[in-house]
């Protein structure tokens, strides 16, 4: 293809308008005015963010359902799933942190995962999903709020803190979400929205051709 | 930087902010939407600058609380403790943990005042029409964009604490009302650094230098 055919795209964080650029695997187009990473190239996008999204469903299923940390001092002792400590946080009457804490490590999470995987299923089946538009919309506002990683670093900042008064019980969510973490991350480098709309794009020439 | 190229905006195309398509809409078009996509198209951010002053000023007022009220209270059977962000801080450096303790700190006080600071110099910078080092302030933007929602910490640890430590009257964590104001803060920030567009620092540098 000549560059004159090439499609524009336009800088989101300077409005440089420019052309694409053919990319090898794994490459990133950056705009050569600011910097900001335009598009990446992901080869085999997909079929790797759908596993990662499968994988992650499942141990986030894992990570909710099971206590995160136990605690014990002398006799007496308390286990809480990631649900029980914003239900008990809600009624202690912290209502705000408690929403955070709900928004952000339980309902954009699982939010995040079901949409993705509404997705992804299809068109690794070679079917394009109903209503492709909004839900990449929502996938985009959303985005910034689910804080996996974060909720992990309290996890283990609390740990510190309890371990100086209390023996600890870890649970089978601490290491569920630990590797929830490393998966969400993998997906979050792997899914490459930029195939989505060419994948659609192509279906929808072929119908008109 | 004197030559900051041609913007799609001068050209009278407009980028879809969900699938990246440039379009070029009628100019009759009183609210343009995507051709592939759907979405309503913006040129700039709608009322980015007002907006983002006014999430600004309330994350600034809400700042105060958090620093002076009490984030956490807790008691055991021979000792009560209530604690501000800074004294849990210094408390977690004096117990032991010093690298928890820097943690805590850069997540809970040194980010949120670092996105305050770099968003009032970026709104306070595009207002004056100042071109002064834009690539400093678009790295700065972005570093805001990046670790902003790490001051998240602090909430998810007073949750998992206030949660777990009730064991009758041997030990007990509350939240203290500084963890809503806190919480505020994050969440206003997080909204203040969204509603910014970059794009306006780079209008000013090319109506400063002629080219549009």
């Amino acid at each position: 293809m000549r560059a004159q055919e090439r499609p524009l795209i336009a800088c989101p964080q300077c409005d440089l308008l420019l052309r694409e650029i053919e990319l090898p695997p794994n490459g990133a187009a950056c705009c050569c005015c600011c910097g900001a990473t335009l598009y990446r190239n992901r080869p085999d996008s997909i079929n790797r963010s759908l596993a990662l999204a499968l994988a992650a469903a499942m141990f986030y299923c894992v990570a909710n359902a099971f206590p995160i940390i136990g605690i014990n001092l002398q006799g007496s002792g308390n286990a809480v799933t990631l649900l029980q400590a914003v239900h008990d946080l809600w009624n202690q009457g912290m209502h705000l942190v408690a929403g955070l804490t709900f928004i952000t490590s339980i309902l954009v999470p699982a939010l995040e995962l079901g949409l993705l995987l509404y997705l992804l299923l299809p068109l690794y089946l070679g079917k394009v999903p109903v209503g492709v538009s909004p839900v990449m919309r929502l996938l985009q506002a959303i985005k910034p709020w689910g804080m996996v990683e974060v909720f992990m670093l309290g996890i283990l900042v609390s740990l510190v803190k309890l371990v100086q008064d209390f023996r600890i019980i870890p649970g089978v969510a601490l290491w569920s979400f630990g590797i929830l973490t490393l998966l969400l991350a993998a997906l979050a480098s792997s899914f490459n929205p930029r195939d989505i709309w060419l994948q659609l794009d192509k279906d929808r020439d072929g119908v008109i051709d | 930087m004197d030559w900051p190229g041609i913007s799609a905006a001068s050209q009278g195309y407009w980028s879809c902010h969900v699938c990246d398509l440039v379009s070029r809409p009628e100019p009759t078009d009183p609210q343009p939407r995507c051709p592939r996509c759907g979405t309503r198209l913006h040129q700039r951010r709608p009322d980015s600058l007002q907006r983002c002053w006014a999430l600004l000023i309330a994350s600034y007022i809400m700042y105060i609380p958090a620093n002076l009220m009490i984030m956490m209270e807790t008691g055991t059977l021979i000792s009560y403790r209530e604690d501000t962000i800074m004294s849990g801080v210094i408390h977690l450096w004096q117990s032991g943990n010093p690298g928890i303790a820097v943690i805590v700190f850069v997540a809970s006080i040194l980010v949120p005042l670092f996105k305050l600071l770099v968003l009032t110099l970026l709104l306070l910078s595009v207002r004056r029409g100042s071109t002064w080092k834009i690539r400093t302030r678009i790295q700065l933007y972005r570093i805001v964009e990046l670790v902003g929602r790490w001051s998240m910490l602090d909430i998810f640890v007073l949750t998992i604490l206030a949660a777990l430590v009730q064991i009758q009257s041997m030990a007990t964590v509350r939240a203290g009302t500084a963890s809503i104001a806190f919480g505020m803060v994050v969440v206003l920030t997080m909204f203040a650094a969204m509603v910014f567009d970059p794009r306006l620092m780079w209008d000013q540098l090319r109506k400063r230098t002629g080219h549009e």
